[in-house]
């Protein structure tokens, strides 16, 4: 196969045109996601995105600490105090109506907001059922995300990488002097009452389709993004219909950084393909208004062509990883992830205010007045209380952020030789009732195993349970004692939960026999001191630990090296199910309220 | 809206929101899985396909017309002055006139607060006169028809509970700030979501009648026709829409139809039997699973235009009715749908 080298940006991608398709048709392109960190580059990116759209249109950055009173609005309450009427304030997707919304570190956006900004673009209006005031306004938006995620991370919620046509890869970006200039409003402008009446013959809207399949992507929202998008370019050539390198454009345009496997029959190419055409679209697909080109069918060359044009746009490093095949596992990853974001808004930052039910929580003192403001003259006219302001119970708000925090249970496994000998399969089976037991309480869990030179992250922080027990059976054992490694590899993981917001808690399967060093030197002195210093920092980092000693009888390193991380010791032979499962729950319990 | 007709493929969750406008009492659908498969595009296209529904003219609770002669009975049954005039005003003025309107579709957006879910204090005349006046909320405004929900699974667990209290009680109660109001709130509850974004609760998923798995269509020439109609549609919405007009009519007499038989389909004890056994054997508890399953098969059998509910009606929605039931398993890798339907094919062969 002729795999071109890391493709260097081609013309397609430049932020000149990407920036007038969206002005163009903002309603069904959604925006665009710039992958990189800050750079005076990105800046001028943005700028360049922002300069085909009119003076006039709003623009607001939105932070990720955004909360629903600042983004969907609400009640105004010093207007309201004054008016002596109910008076909305305007939230950013409102006041942004027609314009740009920039989103810093979107890849850190709550999942809440997520949905909120999601729905905003699906519908291009808000509907407010919020304190006391019900109302749709108009809300168009465009959206510049800015994914900062670095490599190992989670970028921007797959929610909204769905909803924005394009990405713009700061890696992959020409050099700003060969950029094209913008295009003025006024052409824009013409183009767009152009945009809806451009034709798109049939056989290019199934070869869209087919190179959309071929690289895996699922979702239908892309052709269709797709199909908009040559349109766009088309109505920008002052075309009346869209020709094929439109369609390669618009696919380069859309596909490339959606793509999740190589095309199958990239290079093999039977002739005989071509003969076989796709079976025939359901009865009354002739009916529909879309059909204005006899030639149903794409030549195998165009859609092979199509298929180019995307491998050609694909962003640096995608290529080997699909190549590799290992994007998908990448991608499930991120959904993992997915759950950090959304439990993330249950703690740290406020979430706004909820009613007080029972007692408890601190008041939030805003909303409490807010809740209490209108209600103001009646109460004066029938309460004969003293004070300005009279406020009851029933306006009580109390911050949000209380709730529960998710908890994420590390299982770090041995699976050494010497632990092999011990009943690794009695481990497993004891880490297969703790997994029940996590899922009745929906935590998520991660699985690390260590064993010859080294530990091994089985499984990220997920909640597919069966997928755990999975890479669990298939564990093999033998090898020595790298036990050092494994409680780093926990420690590392731990913080990267906690660092999402959540908590953690591990429970260590061990029988303690250390004999590999950190740097994966063989000896027994070492191996101890080693995985004593680690203890120690998982000490230090407060994370509750759990020691299940899976040998025969109980070793004293395992009940020292319990002691050293201040964690509970709990030896196997004595450990029936119930009992281990009392251990976790209590580990767990420590979890929750340690941190 | 894309009409309810022109959606391509997803024939389960399709059936599953007939048959719950069939026979409201089935107790709603979930309709959980991939993006961008128009999960929301159907449930919200239902309320230009269902059959019109009488009501009084302006009742803020969509209630029925008296039947002849009798007086329209006040839906509300406030405890406050000002809420028992507001609502006299409109009884006595003019006798209540009957009106057509659209079934009730009322989405609850992102972001609603408890108070216009529930209805709350009119902040306005609060504020303007200084008077209590109960201003109803969604609930109310989905009394007799739907409610939808996107995103269920991000839904905050107080607002689910309420939901689901109101929704399984019929009726909303509202004690608040000397304000008692209680009205009827008979509404389909539906909702929709990614699981990747968030389970929903075990406890809540069988509180829903209905589950429906939404997948992506993989098949080349049906991902054709889905993207080649929407395209038609955003082009030329009304066009679009008038030209499925006829197909929509079609199916909503269909419905309405069915809607006055469903109570007339019988169903013989060897039926009854076979259900009670599909559930037995896949361990789902309680009667409500079997409740659904006859409801479902029954209203799938009006539909079909049936006198009778036949095993193949049963068989039709039987995963949608059960797969969210069975006790979940961590640790089996066979996925409800396909454990529900191993034991359909064990009771019912192919």
């Amino acid at each position: 196969m002729n795999a071109p080298a890391a493709p260097s940006a081609t013309p397609d991608q430049s932020p000149a045109l990407i920036a007038a398709l969206l002005a163009l048709d903002p309603a069904r392109l959604g925006g665009v996601v710039i992958a990189g960190p800050y750079s005076h580059l990105r800046d001028a990116c943005i700028e360049h995105l922002l300069a085909a759209w009119p003076e006039s249109a709003p623009r607001r950055r939105l932070p990720v600490t955004t909360t629903d009173d600042r983004l969907l609005g609400g009640l105004d309450l010093a207007a309201t105090l004054a008016a002596g009427r109910p008076v909305l304030e305007t939230g950013v997707l409102g006041a942004t109506h027609g314009g740009v919304i920039i989103v810093p570190m979107a890849e850190r956006m709550p999942t809440l907001i997520v949905s909120r900004l999601a729905a905003a673009l699906d519908s291009g209006s808000l509907r407010l059922e919020r304190d006391g005031v019900s109302t749709t306004l108009p809300a168009r938006v465009a959206l510049i995300a800015l994914d900062e995620a670095r490599d190992d991370e989670a970028g921007l919620a797959p929610a909204l990488t769905e909803r924005l046509a394009f990405c713009i890869n700061m890696d992959a970006l020409a050099p700003q002097d060969k950029w094209p200039e913008p295009l003025d409003a006024h052409s824009l402008g013409r183009a767009r009452t152009r945009l809806a009446n451009i034709r798109v013959p049939v056989s290019h809207l199934v070869a869209l389709n087919e190179a959309a399949l071929a690289y895996g992507i699922d979702s239908l929202r892309a052709p269709l993004m797709a199909v908009w998008t040559a349109r766009a370019l088309a109505a920008l050539e002052e075309a009346d219909t869209v020709d094929e390198s439109h369609i390669a454009q618009a696919a380069a345009l859309v596909f490339s950084h959606r793509a999740t496997r190589m095309p199958a029959v990239a290079e093999a190419e039977p002739p005989d393909d071509a003969a076989e055409p796709p079976a025939p679209p359901p009865e009354s697909a002739s009916d529909t208004e879309a059909t204005e080109d006899n030639q149903a069918e794409p030549t195998a060359d165009e859609t092979e062509r199509l298929l180019e044009a995307v491998r050609a746009a694909l962003p640096p490093g995608l290529l080997a990883a699909l190549a590799a095949g290992n994007l998908r596992s990448r991608q499930r990853g991120a959904e993992g992830r997915a759950g950090t974001r959304q439990r993330s808004p249950t703690h740290g930052r406020s979430l706004g205010a909820t009613r007080m039910t029972g007692r408890g929580g601190r008041v939030h003192v805003l909303a409490t007045l807010r809740e209490a403001a209108p209600r103001q003259a009646l109460r004066r006219s029938t309460q004969a209380t003293a004070g300005k302001i009279r406020i009851t119970r029933d306006d009580l708000r109390v911050h949000r952020f209380e709730s529960r925090r998710a908890l994420v249970t590390v299982f770090v496994v041995d699976a050494s030789g010497s632990s092999a000998l011990h009943r690794l399969a009695e481990a497993k089976g004891a880490v297969e009732l703790l997994l029940a037991d996590c899922y009745v309480r929906r935590d998520r869990v991660a699985l690390i195993a260590f064993r010859g030179s080294g530990a091994e992250m089985l499984l990220p922080p997920t909640r597919a349970l069966a997928r755990a027990r999975r890479s669990l059976a298939g564990l093999p054992g033998g090898g020595g004692t790298p036990l050092a490694a494994g409680l780093d590899a926990a420690l590392d993981v731990c913080e990267r939960v906690q660092r999402a917001g959540d908590r953690s808690a591990i429970v260590l399967l061990t029988d303690g026999r250390a004999n590999i060093a950190r740097d994966g030197a063989p000896g027994r002195e070492r191996a101890e001191a080693d995985a004593r210093a680690s203890a120690r920092n998982l000490r230090a980092a407060g994370i509750p630990t759990l020691l299940v000693d899976t040998s025969p009888r109980p070793q004293p390193f395992a009940l020292a090296l319990a002691a050293e991380i201040d964690g509970l010791y709990l030896p196997l032979p004595h450990a029936d199910a119930r009992l281990l499962n009392q251990a976790v729950r209590a580990t767990a319990q420590d979890g929750r309220t340690r941190s | 809206m894309f009409p309810f007709t022109a959606v391509v493929g997803q024939e389960e969750l399709k059936l599953a929101l007939i048959a719950c406008a069939i026979d409201p009492s089935i107790g709603g659908v979930l309709a959980f899985g991939d993006r961008g498969t128009g999960k929301s595009t159907i449930v919200r296209s239902l309320a230009a396909l269902l059959p019109p529904i009488d009501v009084v003219a302006g009742d803020p609770y969509n209630l029925p017309p008296a039947p002849a002669g009798g007086q329209a009975k006040s839906g509300a049954k406030a405890s406050t002055k000002a809420t028992a005039k507001a609502n006299a005003k409109s009884a006595v003025g003019t006798p209540p006139r009957a009106i057509k309107i659209p079934v009730p579709v009322v989405d609850l957006p992102l972001g609603a607060t408890e108070d216009r879910i529930v209805g709350a204090l009119d902040l306005e005349r609060a504020l303007t006169q200084g008077i209590k006046t109960f201003e109803p909320g969604l609930l109310a405004r989905a009394n007799r028809g739907f409610l939808y929900i996107d995103e269920v699974n991000l839904l905050e667990d107080h607002l689910v509970d309420l939901l689901l209290d109101v929704a399984a009680s019929g009726e909303n109660v509202v004690e608040r700030e000397g304000l008692s109001v209680r009205h009827p709130a008979r509404f389909v509850l539906i909702g929709s979501g990614n699981p990747e974004e968030g389970e929903l609760r075990p406890q809540l998923l069988d509180r829903f009648g209905l589950s429906v798995e939404v997948r992506t269509p993989t098949d080349l020439p049906t991902r054709i026709e889905v993207v080649k109609r929407r395209d038609a549609y955003e082009r030329d919405p009304a066009g679009f829409t008038a030209h499925w007009e006829k197909e929509t009519a079609k199916l909503r007499t269909r419905i309405a139809k069915a809607q006055e038989r469903v109570h007339d389909v019988a169903s013989d004890d060897a039926l009854l039997e076979t259900a009670a056994k599909l559930c037995q054997q896949l361990g789902t508890d309680g009667l409500r699973a079997e409740l659904t399953l006859l409801r479902v098969a029954r209203a799938v059998a009006a539909y079909a235009g049936a006198k009778k509910v036949e095993l193949s009606h049963l068989r039709q929605l039987a995963p949608a009715a059960l797969r969210h039931r069975l006790r979940r398993d961590p640790l089996d890798e066979a996925s409800a749908s396909s454990r529900v339907e191993r034991a359909i094919q064990e009771l019912l062969g192919t």
